[in-house]
């Protein structure tokens, strides 16, 4: 077949895209919602709020609360758990060569589910508030193990997914008898399991930022590090890098990059698959552009999917893990199939 | 000078003793091929010598113990082509190239400007610039090879290693690549060291030839004196005959005798 795909967006046309998108989501996630806001006066009142630019808004005061108490900071707080599994996601494709993997691998997700559900059932009155602490730590907890359980002596990445793969069944087999012995909680549990960005405050952003800082910086730093890794360790090791040191940097920053985003937001599927996908196809695989990009575009369709999570059957909401799926799955086969030709 | 001087190299691979006390030496500029039987240790050779295998004894390169240096050291001495590289399908041939440059960035930088300039020049080397857009999954066999090689002279070698460079290419591309390989080496310098399954074509191309048999070198020298009737008779368990070519390169000829059917 002839190669429906010549053209790769160029890597600045690329990035302008993907912000603007981020804004678009933004600006669409602002307006939207149980109260009624004038699009103007919340571009105003928005724009008002960049550094040196005063504009005068007709924001009443309830509404300026709508918007910065509860809207605004509900869309950083899911720009941020997007871009993060969104650019771990991609930073563990890269570092196990295998577009299959998300962040929620090698005992991540089952670790924070873990965590999360011992804070719920044993921690009674103080679980709730524990419960980002307890998944931070769980999910760390569970790279940790299946990190040294698979990286025995030289061994390659495929023994480090299959670790990965036994440490998430047992952390999540230990989960499931927990739960099964207090029923009482499970509505809870699987709430939180769902994932949901609801009672979104700023201090949540702000507690998760400088873990979300330094996870982003050193896994967008060894993108070129990644495209070298592509050619497998062997030939990596013969142009002077190394493989075993490389991995273990990034499989840390991911770790902590997930671990970060599910404290605050509960086990969000399939960003951290989808989102590279999509990128890469429109981009090319070089990871120097591909985690930027991951990061942008990830933020944006996090923000989008709890827009809808939150207005589809509102005054309810859907857990958004089940919006990204909803809405993410038919349009990854989409572009699987629209796309198919690339593979000769 | 010798380029390359490997003494009393040993190498184990899971506790089996693959190479004993291998010791070869090739000039600046040279070209030494690594032949000998399925098994007899010339891809772990070749590997030890890039630096991916624990060993015992000696490699130098131009005076340098190798193991003194570290990854990057090493790598801007030594590129490797292994047998079967690792071909990303979607990587363009340009940023495939680029890789080349490796060894010279530092932890944190990106390619420069002069990275760039000498990756383009590698690949107009190798004639690989017309396609220098083009995805890696997208080259026939011997667009690869090329590639592989731009690849591996951007890295500004000293020494190039190759593994089997004409695996998998018909007569015709088999001979351009060899030829692409003995203009690096004379163009820029680049001392080679390859493994050759083709008798004739080591001969025909090498001025060294080392025989590798069990782990051990059985002979070493001129293409002459190493590819002969009885040698090869018994190193390979082949029947061949050896001829000369009008260069007065031997010429290994597989040999069949008419076969005995007894029609009952």
């Amino acid at each position: 077949m002839t190669r429906t795909r010549g053209r790769r967006l160029p890597a600045a046309r690329a990035y302008g895209v993907a912000a603007a998108f981020l804004v678009a989501a933004t600006l669409v996630s602002a307006l939207v919602g149980a109260a009624d806001l004038n699009p103007l006066a919340t571009i105003t009142a928005l724009l008002d709020k960049i550094p040196f630019v005063h504009l005068p808004s007709s924001l009443n005061t309830l509404d300026r609360a709508v918007l910065f108490e509860i809207r605004l900071p509900r869309i950083v707080l899911g720009a941020l758990v997007g871009g993060l599994l969104s650019v771990a996601g991609a930073g563990y494709q890269g570092v196990f060569r295998n577009p299959l993997v998300d962040s929620g691998l090698l005992g991540s997700s089952a670790g924070a589910g873990l965590g999360a559900t011992l804070a719920i059932v044993y921690l009674g009155n103080a679980g709730p508030s524990a419960v980002p602490v307890a998944a931070f730590a769980g999910s760390l907890a569970g790279v940790a193990i299946a990190y040294l359980s698979g990286a025995v002596g030289g061994s390659g990445t495929a023994t480090l997914l299959l670790a990965g793969v036994a440490v998430g069944l047992f952390l999540t087999a230990v989960q499931t008898y927990v739960l099964q012995r207090s029923a009482q909680d499970l509505q809870q549990v699987y709430s939180w399991l769902l994932g949901s960005l609801s009672g979104a405050t700023w201090q949540q952003a702000a507690e998760i930022l400088p873990y979300a800082a330094v996870s982003g910086a050193v896994i967008l730093l060894h993108g070129r590090h990644l495209d070298v890794l592509a050619v497998g360790d062997e030939e990596a090791r013969a142009l002077g890098l190394h493989p075993g040191r490389t991995r273990l940097i990034v499989v840390a920053a991911c770790a902590l990059a997930a671990a970060s985003a599910v404290a605050v937001s509960g086990l969000i599927g399939f960003v951290g698959i989808v989102v590279p996908h999509v990128v890469r196809r429109v981009a090319g695989p070089s990871y120097r552009i591909v985690l930027p990009l991951s990061l942008l575009a990830g933020a944006g369709f996090l923000v989008l999917a709890d827009t809808l999570a939150r207005t589809i059957v509102s005054p309810a909401e859907l857990p958004i893990g089940v919006v990204t799926a909803l809405v993410g799955s038919p349009v990854f086969v989409w572009i699987l199939r629209s796309t198919r030709a690339v593979r000769t | 000078m010798n380029a390359v001087t490997i003494d009393k190299l040993t190498v184990d691979l899971d506790r089996v003793r693959i190479l004993h006390d291998v010791s070869c030496a090739v000039s600046s500029g040279g070209w030494l091929a690594l032949i000998g039987p399925n098994g007899a240790g010339k891809t772990t050779l070749l590997r030890a010598v890039a630096g991916l295998l624990p060993h015992r004894g000696a490699i130098r390169v131009n005076q340098t113990d190798l193991g003194a240096l570290r990854g990057r050291g090493r790598a801007r001495l030594i590129a490797y082509v292994p047998q079967i590289p690792v071909l990303p399908p979607d990587m363009t041939v340009q940023d495939y190239v680029l890789l080349g440059r490796t060894p010279y960035l530092g932890y944190l930088s990106a390619p420069g400007r002069s990275d760039r300039a000498k990756a383009a020049e590698a690949s107009e080397q190798l004639d690989v610039t017309r396609f220098a857009g083009r995805r890696l999954a997208s080259l026939s066999g011997g667009e690869r090879q090329r590639v592989r090689l731009a690849r591996a002279l951007a890295q500004e070698p000293q020494v190039l290693l190759l593994d089997e460079p004409t695996n998998d290419l018909d007569l015709g591309h088999q001979q351009q690549v060899l030829e692409l390989v003995d203009d690096l080496r004379h163009g820029q310098g680049v001392t080679v060291v390859s493994i050759m399954h083709d008798l004739t074509q080591a001969s025909q191309y090498a001025d060294q030839l080392v025989l590798l048999f069990q782990g051990r070198v059985e002979t070493a020298g001129p293409p002459a004196a190493v590819l002969t009737e009885d040698l090869i008779a018994r190193v390979y368990a082949a029947r061949v005959t050896v001829t000369t070519d009008p260069a007065g390169h031997p010429v290994v000829t597989p040999v069949r005798d008419p076969p005995r059917r007894d029609i009952s």
